[in-house]
């Protein structure tokens, strides 16, 4: 960035400036049926594939009867081992801690349930899925290893994407043997799935070693190089269309397989393949949750100081890859203690491999470690809130460094007055409502890294006034196409409706990973540079041409707002985008912008946004049904783009966190290694009438140092905290301590 | 196999020849007719992105087969605007922001219309809770409730309020 780049007043004038609360952008799309998701598009030609999956979680198919599949009328082709494409590449190699291992139809080999072990080709959907009905598969099953005893632990190479499985400080035994009180308590949390209302859909087309893929991603980059390794073709011989994902959370962050063996059957047939999983077909290569028994031991002074913290978490990865559930991040990062040890171990499972899925590590681990400070706080007499403030870590734990902003204590003190914390008994099964249901009250904290990944934008400005950004940024329902036009917009100085944005195709610059909670920071920082690097050439025409009322401001001494650079120290001196390039003949200018993690920062900060969680449920004493009858969330995030989509992104945050408490499970035979439901009305998941009364506060937080934009992130935090406050508030309503999450009645009860 | 069928969809007439009677109304609409609003999210009746109204009344388009319902009247979330007019349960949610990722979205609406409806039909008063109730059968996995609850419950309202206008009248 040039020395002389203006510093823009971001949020100051332009129509749909950055903080304003727009309605989205995609609004009208949606609700008319005219968003154009993957499965809505069906080029000319365009044959139906269906999947015929797994019925054994380990073995190998020893016969499919592909002869009857492709006497059912309408049947084109069905692709199995014997004659799917060959690949350039192994599905199976490994080039970065985002490649995950594939099955595309390679070899006969199971190695979970509900794996694709061929594809059958038709004319119509109908057709295909009796096709793969009648393929009947026959196997050479051996015994599955499912769930966390399924073998002995090991100590895994990383967790997460390469983070060490140990980490610590201090000598926690001997902080334990100090402690005036301690607690150990073995958490459990299951396996859950993500379950976007869109399944992964792939529509593929060739021409020649051109491939064009409408289908979801959230990182499109990313998708493309997989895609380009897998087939042996250039990048930019790829087009992947993403304009609107149905949601994601993780399960569309890497391609999966069925999504690159549409590209696989396209390729076989010469004709383009429409494939849509099916709902079953999303427990198995889509990525999951892996479950988790976190074990905890904290230790505390007299006065209700920890002395120390032990978390200890057993997960579980496939047989055949890596990704294990990074739980105790949380402890690195909320709770003050001189001696802190974090450790993983892992088991290999006959499943599907794990992947992140909203909250990776942050949601599992926090379920487990508020519950435990809400016990360790009861052990020492204190308020869970009390408690929590008396352990507030003013630095990182972890690192010693000093937070880049942290207004947590904010959280607590606006989210507890909101709730009426203050009134909240100490002991349980102190209050009950009009109808007799027990009523309790709990807290958690809520805690998210605010991370940083790439990306690039392009951006124009014309004389007319009007402006382009371009970024393949995606959209999965977080608000991209609202909250980054608004920074667009700024960014380039023209109102909102001046402009025209332009994310979700491979073919624009890289707008780097929706995930993380970093979309908004990585490709909003993007798109503030290209913004900034056009103003720039704007100002240095303006200030350098003596016919101007700017000229000799110098760059930094005008502003770009609604169309016009504007002189800072002189607001009545100002000039219009189409008389400063009239003048210089020209009637448009290109810039484009960068964005990453600035390492110097990381290195003295500590990034996190945080939170504070209070919920309040309702259990009835004789059956132990629960309800969640309040939940009330304050969180601190750096700045807020804009407060609807917050709101909204909290709230879908904390009603993950709900469903995370009391419903989501994902059940397995441990005979089979087959699922006992995977599907939508067995998978628990809430609906409307499960939602509670919901309020969400944006706490006022400023960062200088986190990024240009001083944006943290919203789209994962709402989870954490609020699992751990329902499990707490349980235990106040009843006096029963659940440490095995769902909390469902029989736990409660029995 | 060839089996002749005739829908009103949106109000407009639909003659279709479909070459096999598994095809669910569902994929009528979203392969034959290339009405992609209506959404599959799970295929057998769980989630309700597919829903729509089926002579009035909300239907699991994916649990019903086309070739019984020859004849029918079906008003899917295509139908509900007039031009750039939206109707007022679209409205309602894109001011309530009863979305975040969009795919449920025309069912919710289509199951909102309806459940206005039925409300309207029996003379219920407009409540929260009954809205709850009303719309649980659509799923909306990125938790966008709040949202349509505060929709739903405005365009009922609206609706029940133009509905004493025209008595009145």
């Amino acid at each position: 960035m040039p020395e002389t780049a203006p510093r823009l007043r971001q949020g100051a004038g332009n129509v749909g400036s950055i903080g304003e609360p727009l309605t989205r952008r995609e609004g009208p799309l949606k609700v008319t049926g005219q968003a154009r998701f993957s499965a809505d598009n069906l080029p000319p030609g365009t044959l139906h594939a269906a999947l015929c999956t797994a019925r054994i979680a380990r073995g190998r198919v020893t016969a499919l009867d592909v002869a009857a599949a492709e006497r059912h009328p309408g049947v084109v082709a069905v692709m199995t081992p014997d004659n799917a494409p060959r690949l350039a590449k192994d599905p199976d190699a490994k080039d970065g801690p985002f490649t995950f291992r594939l099955d595309l139809l390679q070899n006969a080999s199971v190695r979970y349930a509900n794996q694709p072990v061929a594809v059958v080709i038709a004319e119509t959907l109908e057709a295909a899925t009796e096709g793969a009905r009648l393929l009947a598969p026959r196997y050479e099953a051996e015994a599955p290893r499912i769930g966390l005893d399924a073998e002995a632990p090991f100590k895994p190479p990383g967790v997460g994407i390469g983070q060490p499985p140990d980490e610590g400080h201090g000598d926690v035994e001997a902080g334990l043997a100090a402690a005036a009180q301690r607690i150990e308590a073995v958490y459990e949390t299951p396996a859950q799935y993500h379950n976007a209302m869109e399944p992964h859909a792939a529509v593929a087309a060739w021409d020649g070693d051109r491939l064009t893929l409408h289908t979801p991603s959230q990182g499109l980059t990313a998708a493309v190089g997989r895609l380009a390794g897998l087939f042996g073709i250039p990048p930019k011989n790829i087009r992947i269309e993403s304009p609107y994902l149905g949601g994601g959370f993780g399960s569309k962050g890497v391609i999966s397989g069925p999504q690159v063996l549409a590209c696989m059957a396209a390729r076989l047939v010469g004709r383009p393949v429409k494939l849509v999983a099916r709902r079953e077909n999303m427990y198995g290569p889509m990525g999951h949750r892996a479950e988790t028994r976190q074990t905890l031991r904290l230790g505390a002074d007299g006065a209700g100081k920890l002395t120390a913290l032990d978390h200890h978490t057993l997960t579980a990865s496939s047989r055949f890859d890596d990704f294990f559930e990074p739980a105790g991040g949380v402890s690195h990062t909320l709770y003050a203690t001189p001696n802190l040890s974090v450790r993983h171990s892992g088991v290999r499972v006959d499943t599907g491999t794990p992947l992140f899925m909203r909250a990776p590590g942050e949601a599992t681990g926090s379920a487990a470690l508020e519950s435990a400070i809400d016990e360790m706080a009861i052990a020492c007499g204190m308020d869970p809130l009390e408690f929590r403030l008396v352990n507030y870590a003013e630095v990182e734990p972890i690192s010693g460094r000093p937070f880049s902003s942290k207004a947590l204590r904010a959280c607590y003190e606006q989210g507890a007055a909101r709730f009426g914390w203050e009134k909240r008994p100490r002991e349980p099964r102190q209050m009950r409502d009009a109808d007799g249901f027990l009523v309790g009250w709990g807290l958690g904290t809520a805690t998210f890294p605010a991370l940083m990944f790439e990306a690039q934008a392009s951006a124009e400005l014309r004389a007319d006034g009007s402006g382009t950004m371009v970024i393949g940024a995606q959209d999965m329902g977080q608000g991209a196409w609202t909250a980054l036009a608004q920074i667009a917009a700024d960014g380039l100085g023209i109102d909102i409706d001046r402009l025209t944005f332009e994310i979700g195709s491979s073919t624009m610059p890289s707008g780097g990973i929706a995930g993380g909670s970093a979309h908004t920071a990585t490709a909003g920082g993007a798109i503030h540079a290209a913004g900034q690097a056009v103003i720039a050439e704007l100002a240095q025409i303006a200030t350098t041409d003596p016919a101007s009322p700017l000229y000799g401001a110098g760059n930094a001494g005008v502003i770009a707002r609604a169309g016009r650079l504007i002189r800072r120290d002189d607001e009545s001196r100002s000039e219009s985008v189409g008389e400063i390039l009239g003048r210089a003949g020209r009637d448009r200018i290109t810039g484009t912008g960068k964005a990453s993690a600035d390492p110097a920062a990381q290195k003295s900060y500590a990034m996190h946004a945080h939170g504070a969680v209070f919920a309040e449920v309702k259990v009835d004493p004789d059956l132990g049904q629960i309800r969640v009858s309040r939940l009330v969330g304050a969180f601190a995030a750096g700045r807020v783009i804009n407060p609807r989509l917050v709101q909204s992104q909290y709230f879908g945050g904390m009603i993950w966190g709900l469903s995370f408490a009391l419903h989501e499970h994902a059940a397995l035979d441990p005979r089979t290694g087959r699922f006992l439901n995977d599907n939508l009305a067995e998978y628990h998941v809430p609906v409307n009438a499960d939602t509670p009364e919901m309020e969400a506060i944006l706490v006022h937080e400023d960062d200088p140092h986190v990024n240009a934009l001083g944006v943290k992130g919203v789209g994962e935090i709402g989870i954490t905290g609020t699992a751990g406050a329902i499990a707490n508030a349980v235990w106040h309503a009843t006096g029963v301590r659940v440490r095995e999450l769902p909390i469902t009645l029989d736990r409660l009860l029995g | 196999m060839s089996i002749p069928l005739t829908l009103t969809v949106n109000g407009e007439r639909r003659d279709l020849v479909l070459e096999d009677p598994r095809v669910t109304l569902l994929d009528a609409l979203r392969e034959r007719l290339h009405l992609t609003g209506s959404k599959k999210g799970c295929d057998r009746g769980q989630c309700g992105a597919c829903t729509v109204l089926v002579d009035g009344r909300r239907v699991n388009a994916c649990l019903a087969l086309a070739v019984s319902l020859d004849g029918a009247s079906v008003e899917t979330v295509e139908g509900l605007a007039k031009g750039d007019a939206l109707h007022p349960v679209q409205a309602a949610f894109i001011a309530h922001d009863g979305f975040q990722c969009g795919f449920c979205t025309p069912g919710q609406i289509m199951s909102a219309v309806g459940l206005i409806r039925e409300m309207r039909e029996a003379g219920e008063e407009i409540d929260v809770e009954r809205v709850r109730e009303g719309m649980s059968g659509n799923l909306c996995r990125c938790g966008a409730y709040a949202g349509i609850t505060e929709a739903v419950v405005d365009a009922a309202r609206a609706d029940s309020a133009s509905e004493t206008r025209e008595k009145a009248a």
